[in-house]
């Protein structure tokens, strides 16, 4: 595996990563506060909106948006695509770490984290009925699973390194894990498939609180839809992105190709999404639900458009497209989790949310931290493709 | 590849025919328990005097509202974590009404089926209790009430969940829910549910011009162990009761939960179908390389 991947090398200390690293204590801080003052203090959380965007957007979509290798592991050992392999690695690093910030959101998110624990431990207090609870369990377990996968990376590097007793240690470990790795991954596109679903599930309890349009039993299967084009579309995200950014030759045509299993996918997730309101006889809100119809319309365009850009031929060779298309995928996924979550849920009359400056701080903080590990992990350890650089003085 | 991916299809076909096979098996629609008690409250008779929310108030040690007076004059407007029930008052031109809101105590409630570790729980007589030792503040219940009751103390930072329990701890010696006991009218009465379902639908036949021609709770969200009436020409949807259908609130989203994941048959499948595929791919890539 080590042929196809190779650290990049390079400053960690730059600037852009200062400034990262500077948001990312002030979100250290202000969940110092929260921890001191309570939820009333740093938030606008009320009884009416009792979830912010804590939830709708660090944990449903950051874990979405962390789908990367749930989709792309589906691809490469589920389907035996092996052409996409090298995108395995970035994609399960992504995951690992939206993951795992997902979890630290929650820890901040509940109001009573000392009891946290005994959710994973408590099994005899389990309410098995709780849609909720199978989502912290999967969640937890993914996590684990996520960071099994990510250890050849950092025991590859032992293997090669210099210290004799870390290289047996590592070379031993490694082939351990390699005799029981497929049972993680099978694990790694088992637990999505649930939660993932699941967490669209959540929203049916809420009945009439979801406004029609949103509200249907076909929740989980439209989330579970929607986060495969989601997960797909992080990986041409940050395939293009990291390309650019590093002055990397573009890996256009696997991308096209994976661009245009996105767009079945999402064609998919319309025509269901439209049947549904249909057959629930709710067509009619679409254009009668106010700002609610501009968010549903809105949604529709941003699933719609980058599947149709994605079959054009002169689009889908172009890197500069297929950022976009992938962007607006991203956009349009993260849209439909706010919508179900935040914006078409509405409690009653005269309640309202909008974050509180803090509250959104946390959550930029938590965003920094990710891009920072991001950054580490791809320069010390081999997670990118191995290329040679298209600009010369990149390597370090 | 071919039968790899045939087996794949099978999978999904199976998990597909797990979520089919939800219709046959129809929930049951849960029933009160035996010893189930209620409150009935009558809209006819209340006159707004909020006794019940200063008696509330005193049983519960509920700190005054903060927010609605400046702490000055408690007088909350709505549920929350300084008030486990609520009086308010209906007005239109020709028709007004006073409602009491808390909690409903349904008797397959919402919050109950939320709730991850069961800290919501219909305790003893069916009212619904919270075990802090088991919450985590996670305010799922919150988001599924259709009565809008869990409240949360936003302003603490060990913050408890605040609702009403039918006065649980004074039931258990004997005594009457604060409410009940103080209300000069007997607006609200507590008693026995099937007592109580008796009674309103008594009401409702020796006075039927003074009521509107509903129990409302009997059969509403799957029903509630409090139940209301209202006057002849006030709606319970003036008064601010969701309309909510006679199915158990938590029923699609259970159908839809037991569907993909009864018997843990469609995961443990797809697992197991998984793991068989990867461990064939494996064997050939070893053949391959040998």
């Amino acid at each position: 595996m080590s042929a196809h991947a190779a650290p990049i090398g390079g400053e960690l200390w730059t600037r852009p990563y200062k400034f990262l690293a500077a948001l990312a204590s002030l979100g250290f801080l202000l969940m110092a506060w929260r921890y001191l003052q309570g939820l009333g203090a740093t938030t606008n959380l009320n009884d009416g909106h009792p979830w912010g965007i804590w939830i709708a957007f660090d944990v449903v979509t950051g874990t979405a948006l962390g789908c990367g290798g749930y989709a792309v592991a589906i691809l490469v050992y589920l389907l035996n695509k092996g052409k996409y392999h090298p995108l395995v690695r970035s994609g399960i690093l992504t995951s690992a770490l939206g993951y795992s910030l997902a979890g630290l959101a929650i820890a901040i998110d509940v109001g009573r984290y000392w009891n946290i624990y005994r959710v994973q431990f408590f099994f005899w207090q389990w309410n098995l009925n709780s849609a909720l609870l199978e989502v912290a369990l999967c969640v937890t377990v993914y996590v684990g699973v996520l960071w099994i996968e990510m250890c050849p990376v950092v025991l590859e590097r032992w293997r090669d390194g210099a210290n004799p007793s870390l290289k047996r240690f590592a070379s031993r470990t490694l082939s351990v894990l390699d005799k029981f790795m497929i049972y993680i991954v099978a694990l790694a596109v088992l637990l999505p498939t649930m939660h993932q679903s699941t967490l669209g599930t959540i929203m049916i309890l809420a009945g009439h609180k979801v406004h029609p349009l949103w509200q249907t039993p076909f929740l989980p299967l439209l989330f579970l839809l929607s986060v495969c084009g989601m997960g797909y579309a992080v990986v041409v995200f940050e395939s293009t992105l990291s390309s650019w950014l590093l002055g990397r030759k573009f890996e256009t045509t696997m991308l096209s190709a994976l661009a245009r299993i996105m767009a079945y996918i999402t064609f998919a997730f319309l025509l269901l999404r439209i049947a549904d309101l249909a057959f629930r006889g709710v067509l009619g809100l679409v254009f009668t639900s106010g700002y609610l119809s501009f968010f549903f319309l809105l949604e529709m365009a941003l699933f719609l458009a980058p599947s149709i850009m994605a079959f054009q031929a002169r689009v889908a060779a172009n890197a500069g497209h297929l950022f976009q298309i992938a962007m607006m995928l991203l956009l349009g996924g993260a849209l439909y989790r706010f919508d179900t979550y935040l914006v078409a849920f509405n409690p009653g009359p005269g309640r309202a949310y909008f974050p509180a400056v803090p509250e959104l701080f946390i959550t930029i903080g938590l965003v920094a931290v990710e891009i920072m590990a991001y950054i580490y992990f791809i320069r010390r350890f081999a997670i990118l493709p191995a290329e040679a650089p298209a600009k010369a003085g990149k390597r370090g | 590849m071919e039968p790899n991916r045939r087996t794949l299809f099978k999978m999904i076909g199976a998990a597909g025919a797990a979520v089919a096979a939800r219709s046959a098996s129809a929930h049951e629609t849960p029933a009160p328990p035996p010893d189930a008690a209620g409150l009935l409250y009558d809209a006819t008779r209340c006159i707004g005097c909020k006794a019940c929310m200063v008696a509330c108030k005193e049983v519960n040690n509920l700190a005054s509202d903060p927010v609605s007076r400046g702490g000055l004059y408690d007088d909350p407007v709505t549920l929350s974590a300084y008030a486990k029930t609520v009086v308010k008052a209906y007005w239109k031109e020709g028709a007004n009404a006073y409602v009491k809101s808390q909690c409903m105590h349904c008797i397959d409630p919402a919050c109950v089926n939320a709730c991850m570790m069961g800290a919501l729980q219909k305790r003893a007589h069916g009212a619904v209790t919270w075990d802090g030792s088991r919450c985590i503040g996670c305010r799922y219940c919150a988001v599924v009430c259709p009565f809008d009751v869990p409240k949360f103390e936003w302003a603490s930072a060990f913050p408890k969940v605040v609702k009403c329990e039918m006065c649980a701890p004074l039931v258990a010696k004997g005594e009457l829910p604060a409410c009940a006991r103080v209300c000069p009218r007997q607006a609200t009465v507590y008693g026995k549910y099937t007592d109580l379902l008796k009674d309103a639908h008594n009401r409702l036949k020796t006075e039927p011009d003074r009521y509107f021609p509903k129990v409302y709770g009997e059969h509403d969200g799957g029903g509630t162990q409090v139940l209301y009436l209202s006057k002849a020409d006030v709606s319970f949807q003036d008064l601010g009761l969701p309309a909510l259908g006679d199915d158990p609130v938590p029923q699609t989203q259970q159908q839809v939960q037991e569907g993909i994941y009864r018997g843990f048959i469609a995961p443990i499948s797809l697992y197991a179908g998984m793991s068989v595929v990867l461990w064939r791919r494996r064997t050939q890539k070893k053949e391959e390389n040998a």
